[in-house]
């Protein structure tokens, strides 16, 4: 049977990884390549890279480290951040990425996601939301969690899924940094409905809220985290040791 | 040399890294003469199979991997690539494939059964289990009986027979590698499988 993944994000800036705390400081961590082979030989299943530069150069300087990570590790790679056209899909699957997410790039332009469905096939597409719950509902938010779209969080979801996107990423903004647990609430309303994988992120601070979050949640797909596994605080080893004793099935 | 080869179907980045990691000289190209030149064939592919299948003829490339293996130089399709060895595909219609393997390309959707909320694709590592009392493929001689690779596909081949080399289960047991003589094909991605799928992508260079 198909394994959980184990997901370590890495947002990288001017070359660098940086690990946002509730999304407001951010702090150098280390060299994005060295980083994602050190994440490979631990047993990660999968990573993300996600572009937080704002810049042509810092553009640049992201699809370089891409291309020397998918030219030294061989493992699904997932690459995020200022994707708003189709054209920006091919700029990084051109340089080794597998998979391609969009997330403020789908808010501003639904259309993009069916139409790199259409181009790069649903498999490619990966809708990431940043998700806040406000008086009883949940929210799409942009702007690193600081501005609400107004938009319903679990029928945006859904027309993202009818729209083509072949994969979930939902990261609260509640759970976000605070090292408190998965938010298990909102991911059990996103798999209600959810026919393609659902992967959760926000909120990872020890094993156990991964074995909470696989186990409580069988439809849960993969999880992701960052600081938790830049830090050194949870081994991946570790974590898929303890999530196999507890009966979910990973990747040994 | 392995010609890798390029019919403007999908992303050969990855897969050209894998092989100059593990120290093969791969070339990437559509050209006929050279593809001939190479001692050995890989046929990549991802997408739609009518789409595939289309762009492999309009190359006029699938004339000459047919005739190349035909002569005996080892082949191996990945994903859609290894699709394409089967006589015929249902996705989306009746499509024909290079014939070179027994087999016929399905929806996964028709092979699991329902109600379990198995998700397709069927996306995600998954263990590969190899048929009993057989001798294991060469393609496999580095790789363990539970190793796991990493599968990306809504479609799968079936009525293998013979050919199938290696099952994963997903519900049912679906064909994760076929084979037949000097042709092989797999259904996962060893180029993005770690170093079990790199141990394949050897396994194929030394054959």
């Amino acid at each position: 049977m198909i394994t959980k993944r184990i997901i370590p994000c890495l947002d990288v800036k001017d070359g660098m990884v940086v690990k946002g705390v509730n999304f407001k400081k951010l702090r150098d961590i280390a060299s994005p390549v060295e980083l994602a082979c050190h994440y490979n030989d631990s047993g990660a299943d999968e990573l993300v890279f996600y572009d937080v530069a704002a810049s042509v150069a810092g553009r640049k300087i992201f699809t370089d480290i891409l291309s020397e990570t998918a030219s030294r590790v061989f493992i699904p790679l997932t690459v995020g951040g200022g994707i708003n056209s189709p054209d920006d899909f091919e700029r990084v699957l051109k340089c080794g990425a597998d998979k391609v997410s969009v997330n403020t790039g789908a808010i501003k332009n639904p259309g993009l996601i069916a139409e790199a469905a259409r181009i790069f096939g649903s498999q490619c597409v990966v809708l990431s939301v940043d998700v806040k719950l406000e008086g009883g509902r949940y929210y799409i938010f942009t702007a690193a969690g600081h501005v609400n779209t107004g938009l319903d969080a679990l029928d945006y979801l859904k027309r993202g899924i009818d729209l083509g996107a072949g994969e979930l990423v939902i990261n609260s903004i509640d759970a976000d940094g605070v090292k408190n647990g998965f938010d298990l609430p909102l991911l059990e309303k996103v798999c209600e409905f959810s026919t393609v994988p659902v992967i959760a992120s926000g909120g990872a601070g020890s094993v156990r809220h991964f074995v909470d979050l696989l186990t409580g949640l069988p439809k849960v797909d993969a999880a992701l985290a960052a600081s938790v596994f830049h830090f050194g605080e949870i081994s991946i080893g570790a974590l898929k040791s303890e999530l196999r004793a507890n009966g979910v099935e990973v990747r040994l | 040399m392995i010609a890798i080869v390029d019919y403007k179907c999908g992303n050969l980045f990855s897969l050209s890294r894998s092989l100059s990691f593990i120290g093969a000289e791969a070339v990437v190209t559509g050209d006929a003469e050279l593809i001939r030149k190479c001692d050995k064939i890989i046929l990549p592919g991802v997408g739609a199979f009518e789409a595939a299948a289309g762009k492999l003829k309009e190359s006029g490339l699938d004339g000459v991997v047919c005739a190349e293996a035909a002569r005996g130089k080892p082949l191996l399709g990945i994903c859609l690539g290894m699709q394409l060895l089967c006589r015929v595909s249902y996705e989306f219609g009746t499509h024909k494939g290079l014939d070179l393997i027994p087999g016929e390309i399905v929806d996964i959707g028709g092979l699991i059964p329902p109600g379990r909320g198995l998700k397709i694709p069927h996306m995600g590592w998954n263990r590969l289990s190899f048929p009993a009392g057989r001798e294991k493929s060469a393609l496999f001689k580095y790789t363990p009986e539970g190793s796991y690779v990493y599968f990306v596909h809504s479609f799968a081949a079936a009525s293998c027979g013979e050919a199938v080399i290696a099952t994963t289960e997903y519900g049912a047991e679906l064909t994760a590698a076929i084979a037949g003589g000097n042709v092989y094909g797999v259904q996962f991605h060893p180029e993005k499988s770690g170093t079990v799928g790199l141990g394949i992508l050897r396994a194929f260079c030394e054959l």
